[in-house]
């Protein structure tokens, strides 16, 4: 099922998934059921990028459209931003942080 | 953060498991609480827990698993559940589900509740009364179980296996599907309190595990994406131990509803030890210096063959109640290692406890 995460998808955090930052440790997390994600500087503005506009009760935007945002916001190949986006994704959806 | 103790290097905890009540309608055979209760009266009240909360949030406790006992036997789980997510802790509920409905479910959402865990004694009522000793429990869990996805939160099933279920480790993974839950967990179970006592009723085969262990195998690939599946090995036919608690006093404290504060559930079950309690001390100075959570921490305390052992960090010397409840003395190294001496012992038991016989059950009770 995380076989080929594309651009078309859309990903939202999991029901019971929330984007935190640890106010003792200082870095940010994926809180799920009984598991924590910390994330590297790259994971979290990848997870920001993904799951922004749902935050504000919108649908989730593309896969497609957060890697331009990336590619812009970190100056770099867009095909490079996009292999790492996907892979990132794929492994969340597989431990259960996101959904599609 | 700093702590007051000598210990260096030491890191805050992660996770609060915050027993509430031992109150709960049913009567499982392989409870992990202990033989000796806590009755009602002598519970934590409102305004201690939230200041347990308080205090733990402070401490860098990151999640609260509120369990019992069956946690919603507390009238104030709500507020609980609302001071815990007010001071930043995420909070998971552990329960049987059976004194749930979808109103109260809607409560505890709205106080801020993420994740709601229901045990399954089984897939088959009939079978799960044999094990709960409670009438009608699985309709109700299962109607339950709906509820929480259709409330948004995420839902674990938790299938306690042991030998009536262990033929149906499938049934309950379709389940789980079924009921879209997001995890699973496949607990063997482990034999500690009322479980120990009933280790004859319930123990499996080596062959009914070995089947379970192939099956779920085979699942795996097909619910990579779809259902997290957390599968405990059961540690009577294993070679190595597991970190228990992730090691002694490392990344967890229960605090029990009398309120004492345990490096692991179990551990009233060691002699000799004291526990010291969030009514007496603040809980930061309980994780760092007392006396219970110093006993085995680290490896200072390792015997032979743990001491010059290369997974002395990995594994932290194994379960340190089932240290006691096999060799005799929880300070042995954990006696699922086969590099224990007593390791022997493992087969032993499991050739003797293990079977499909129906032996009779002692069920859970606050008087034996």
């Amino acid at each position: 099922m995380t076989d080929g995460v594309t651009e078309e998808d859309r990903v939202r955090l999991a029901p019971g998934v929330m984007l935190r930052q640890d106010r003792v440790r200082g870095h940010w997390q994926l809180l799920g059921p009984e598991r924590v994600l910390i994330l590297d500087e790259v994971a979290l503005e990848v997870v920001r990028a993904v799951t922004t506009q749902a935050q504000t009760g919108q649908p989730p935007v593309t896969v497609g459209v957060a890697v331009g945002v990336l590619a812009a916001q970190f100056d770099a190949p867009r095909d490079e931003i996009a292999a790492d986006v996907l892979e990132v994704l794929g492994d969340m959806i597989t431990k259960g942080f996101l959904t599609r | 953060m700093t702590f007051c103790g000598a210990t260096t290097g030491l890191e805050p905890p992660l996770a609060l498991l915050a027993e509430l009540t031992h109150r709960c309608p049913l009567r499982c055979a392989y409870c992990s609480n202990p033989l000796a209760l806590d009755p009602a009266s002598r519970e934590l009240d409102t305004a201690a827990w939230c200041r347990v909360l308080d205090e733990a949030a402070d401490l860098g406790i990151i999640q609260v698993h509120f369990s019992g006992g069956e946690p919603t036997a507390r009238k104030d789980l709500e507020a609980l559940i609302a001071h815990a997510t007010g001071v930043g802790l995420y909070a998971n509920l552990i329960t049987s589900a059976v004194l749930l409905d979808r109103a109260r479910l809607e409560r505890l959402r709205d106080a801020g509740l993420q994740h709601v865990q229901i045990g399954f004694q089984d897939t088959q009522p009939a079978k799960a009364e044999l094990i709960s000793g409670f009438p009608g429990g699985q309709p109700k869990k299962l109607e339950v179980a709906r509820a929480v996805t259709d409330a948004g939160m995420a839902l674990t099933v938790n299938a306690i296996v042991q030998r009536h279920n262990i033929d149906r480790v499938d049934d309950f993974i379709d389940m789980a599907l079924e009921l879209k839950a997001g995890r699973i967990e496949i607990a063997n179970v482990q034999y500690y309190g009322w479980a120990l006592k009933n280790r004859a009723a319930l123990m499996p085969t080596r062959d009914q595990l070995i089947r379970m262990d192939e099956r779920v195998r085979s699942r795996l690939p097909e619910l990579k994406g779809r259902l997290v599946v957390d599968y405990v090995v059961p540690d009577y036919y294993a070679k190595r131990p597991k970190a228990c608690m992730g090691g002694w006093g490392r990344k967890f404290l229960n605090v029990t509803p009398s309120g004492s504060v345990l490096p692991c559930h179990a551990a009233e079950t060691i002699p000799g030890m004291s526990f010291d309690r969030v009514t007496e001390r603040p809980l930061a100075d309980i994780w760092a210096n007392s006396a219970a959570f110093q006993r085995y921490r680290g490896t200072d305390w390792m015997p032979q063959p743990c001491r010059s052992c290369d997974q002395k960090e990995i594994d932290w010397g194994g379960c340190r109640c089932q240290a006691l409840a096999l060799t005799g003395s929880a300070d042995n190294t954990d006696p699922v290692c086969d590099l224990s001496e007593h390791h022997g012992l493992l087969a032993e038991i499991a050739a003797e406890d293990g079977g499909t016989a129906e032996v009779p059950i002692t069920y859970r009770s606050f008087s034996l």
